[in-house]
């Protein structure tokens, strides 16, 4: 059981007194706490970027474990696009282009339409880095940066696909908010493994990869295009589904792809 | 060291300890408690909060109106929960990550709340620090050993490296999933708390009714 302290002097119970000590005590932590955001915060951004290279290098299928990432990361090509022509820019330098700041720039920046919006992302940037995985000049993986909210957060990751650009290679999320032991079935393992061999579009063209709920039927007519869901978290399953549904469709990377499947370098 | 010093640090290690004896901190203790390594950081990150934690609270002590002196403590710990949990993003990235909201939770662990209130906010600062830094001692000792054992058995292994080679790799060690989920760090605190009331009865607590023979007139 707390204590009461023992008779306070009057002094000490003071409206002043306790007005003088909240302050101090709130200045002193305040400037705690502001001299470690601003001290540490370059090198979470380093930490930050660094871990975003190594995933990419992941799904591109380039990580060494010995290896350093910065170095490997040599190897992959990250390209600008306009997402509205899919064309190439190449006089937007990659190194620079930051999607988080563009996306809130509104010249650089689109309102996704409301029915368009099943990631409800919002907004997004006009353009996008992509990253292309090169084997002797030949195109080997297309890796994408998929985004869109899941049932409490917004889930990032990479999509890779094939030089097809129709079959998915891989697929990794770096961060997302979802229910530890429920939701987070997204950065494990064995799910990841569901994935690779997936079909994105069917013959005629049309958008059927998705998570389905629960696990795919051997007999399903659809199953080359359908991952396993996870049951009791089918909903963190179905804003994968959206994700992929909105970035893989016309409004996201659809264009880029059809120049891709259409022999475009 | 005086003789109270050397109590205020080393009791909270068994005789006194905050998870065992007092039964505080268990929503931590659970969670991260999958591998030794992150369990190893968070130790490091609640101990570090509990002694500064303790040690300010004592310095403001005798200027620390009591109407607001729980909001006061809960602020010096939050702010320094905030800087290492900072750190930790900055420094150890990667583990900062496994461990997601925990180390943010230390604000909400009784077992610091706990000790600004009723040792730092009435004993001198040095052995308010010394009294801090002992009970995250003694909660680090429960989360070694608890995460020790789960990493060991759910995985074959300790820090990552193999000890005991699994069947999937050509060993022997068929690895127990059920380590590796929370009720398991349950079920682990419970023989951990079992084994040491056998060996220090007098931390055994009076049953708080008994259970005797019903007689037949009394049922009524
Ligand atoms: C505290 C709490 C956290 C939850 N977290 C998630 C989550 O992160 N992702 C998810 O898909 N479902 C989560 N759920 C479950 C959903 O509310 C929902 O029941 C579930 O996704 C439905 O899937 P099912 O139809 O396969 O059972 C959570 C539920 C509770 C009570």
């Amino acid at each position: 059981m707390p204590e009461i302290p023992k008779q306070p002097s009057v002094k000490r119970e003071s409206v002043t007194r306790t007005l003088l000590v909240a302050f101090f005590v709130s200045l002193v932590c305040s400037s705690l706490v502001a001299s470690a955001a601003v001290v540490l915060k370059p090198r979470q951004i380093a930490n930050a970027l660094l871990d975003v290279r190594k995933n990419i290098l992941e799904v591109a299928g380039l990580l060494q474990p010995e290896g350093d990432v910065n170095e490997l990361f040599a190897a992959v090509e990250p390209r600008v696009i306009d997402l509205e022509t899919g064309a190439y820019l190449d006089d937007v330098d990659p190194e620079g282009f930051d999607p988080v700041q563009t996306r809130k720039d509104p010249k650089l920046s689109v309102v996704i339409p409301a029915e368009l919006d099943i990631a409800r992302i919002g907004r997004r940037s006009k353009r996008a880095v992509v990253y292309l995985v090169r084997d002797q000049g030949e195109i080997t993986r297309i890796i994408l940066p998929v985004s869109g909210y899941g049932l409490w957060s917004t889930l990032y990751g990479f999509l890779a696909l094939e030089p097809d650009g129709n079959t998915v290679a891989d697929i990794i999320f770096y961060s997302h908010g979802e229910t530890a032991g429920i939701g987070d079935f997204l950065t494990k393992e064995p799910w990841r493994a569901r994935w690779p061999g997936k079909r994105v579009y069917d013959d005629a063209g049309e958008l059927r990869l998705e998570v389905s709920k629960g696990r795919v039927a051997a007999d399903d007519p659809l199953a080359a295009y359908r991952v396993d869901g996870v049951s009791g978290a089918t909903l963190t399953g179905n804003g994968v589904t959206n994700l992929i549904r909105y970035w893989l469709g016309d409004h996201g990377y659809g264009p880029f792809l059809k120049n891709i499947q259409g022999g475009g370098s | 060291m005086s003789s109270r010093a050397k109590r205020a640090l080393l009791d909270p290690i068994v005789d006194d300890n905050p998870v065992t004896l007092h039964v505080l901190g268990i929503c931590s203790a659970l969670a991260v408690t999958t591998s030794l390594l992150p369990s190893l950081y968070m130790c490091v990150a609640l101990t570090v909060v509990a002694s500064l934690a303790n040690a300010s609270v004592s310095a403001i002590r005798k200027v620390l109106p009591a109407s607001i002196r729980i909001i006061v403590q809960m602020t010096i710990i939050a702010s320094l929960v905030i800087v290492v949990d900072e750190s930790l993003q900055a420094f150890a990235f990667e583990t900062s990550r496994e461990l997601s909201v925990f180390v943010g939770l230390i604000i909400t662990n009784c077992i610091v709340l706990g000790r600004t209130e009723s040792f730092g906010s009435k004993n001198p600062v040095g052995l308010s620090f010394l009294d801090g830094l002992g009970n995250g001692l003694g909660y680090s000792a429960i989360l070694i050993l608890v995460a020790t054992c789960r990493e060991l058995l759910g995985k074959g292994t300790l820090l990552g490296y193999t000890i005991l080679p699994n069947v999937a790799d050509g060993g022997w060690y068929s690895p127990n999933g059920m380590m590796l989920l929370p009720p398991s760090a349950f079920f682990v605190i419970g023989l951990i708390i079992w084994a040491v009331r056998t060996w220090k009865v007098e931390q055994v607590e009076e049953a708080e009714f008994r259970i005797h023979e019903v007689h037949r007139t009394e049922a009524h």
